[in-house]
């Protein structure tokens, strides 16, 4: 099991990433009674053989681990999701893309704490290849959003270490701004 | 410090690439650290985190940082390889973020290797008599 929620997000977000898409949008929404986290793609796809096989731990994809038989990363997200008072559901089509979609129970006591927002959507925007990727965040009706190809734009690039940096300062203060936002504190 | 816009961003970039521009940059580092699901569980998002802040730290803000998936060594994560001019291609395991922050400052800025996280003896199980 991972740590955090942001750790279920960024899992699930590289297979997006990996799956050949040029377009990933990730919402991470904390409503009144629940946390949302919404992952969908225009990547390859799955027949819905592979999507029912890809919610079993005893699966991979056969291109990436040719010799390895477990596949962790959605039944991870699966199991923690129905045992936090949350749904989950998947939908994909082949060639035109997979949506994950999780909810967790805000209040209930099992549900993973948020883990690092900031550093995980950093981090996902510095992987390797010409993705976009929109980044949606909302806390009690507070929002913001973040494009991989505006920080690109600001930076010219995303893979020294200055640069990830600097996104990450400028994503911490649109964080840092909501959670103000919201507890009205000085 | 308040709510960034995008043209804030691009002035923070134009000041440090002017700084950087100042002086003889060695482009030659890479480091890659594996982020499947067994990085993360094992805490590689920490120390991607810890290693950048180190790396900016350390004033080597032109390591080319990467993240690839499993590589294999689940048992050891999080793993971090590290490719740099005159210095030995190294993996390193059970790399937490301390460790991170001392392969910044040892491997990277002072060209010596941190011995007792390299990964010299993968799965003896495989490996021939």
């Amino acid at each position: 099991m991972h740590y955090s929620l942001s750790d279920y997000l960024a899992d699930i977000a590289h297979n997006s990433i990996e799956a050949k898409s040029n377009y990933v949008k990730i919402t991470f929404c904390e409503f009144d009674k629940i946390i949302e986290i919404v992952v969908s793609d225009n990547g390859c796809g799955m027949d819905e053989e592979t999507v029912r096989k890809a919610q079993d731990p005893f699966y991979t994809d056969p291109r990436k681990h040719a010799a390895r038989k477990a596949g962790f990363g959605l039944p991870f997200l699966i199991q923690a999701a129905e045992t936090c008072e949350g749904t989950f559901s998947i939908s994909s089509e082949m060639g035109v893309g997979t949506k994950v979609r999780c909810t967790f129970g805000r209040t209930c006591i099992d549900t993973p704490p948020l883990g690092e927002i900031v550093s995980t959507v950093t981090a996902l925007m510095a992987m390797d290849g010409g993705y976009e990727l929109e980044f949606v965040r909302s806390l009690d009706g507070e929002e913001y959003s973040v494009k991989r190809s505006e920080l690109l734009e600001a930076l010219g690039e995303l893979e020294t270490a200055g640069s990830i940096n600097m996104a990450r300062i400028y994503v911490n203060s649109l964080e840092e701004n909501i959670q103000h936002n919201k507890t009205g504190e000085a | 410090m308040g709510k960034m816009t995008l043209a804030d961003l691009k002035a923070m970039r134009d000041d440090k690439k002017k700084e950087i521009d100042r002086r003889e940059t060695d482009k030659s580092v890479t480091v890659i650290i594996g982020m499947g699901t067994c990085g993360i569980a094992a805490g590689a998002k920490a120390t991607f985190d810890a290693m950048i802040a180190e790396l900016n730290n350390c004033d080597v803000v032109d390591v080319v940082v990467k993240q690839t998936g499993c590589m294999g060594f689940c048992a050891v994560e999080p793993t971090v390889q590290v490719i740099a001019s005159g210095m030995p291609t190294t993996i390193y395991n059970r790399v937490s973020a301390e460790v991170g922050v001392r392969i910044v400052k040892e491997h990277i800025v002072g060209g010596k290797l941190v011995s007792e996280h390299v990964y010299d003896n993968p799965s003896k199980d495989i490996l021939a008599d």
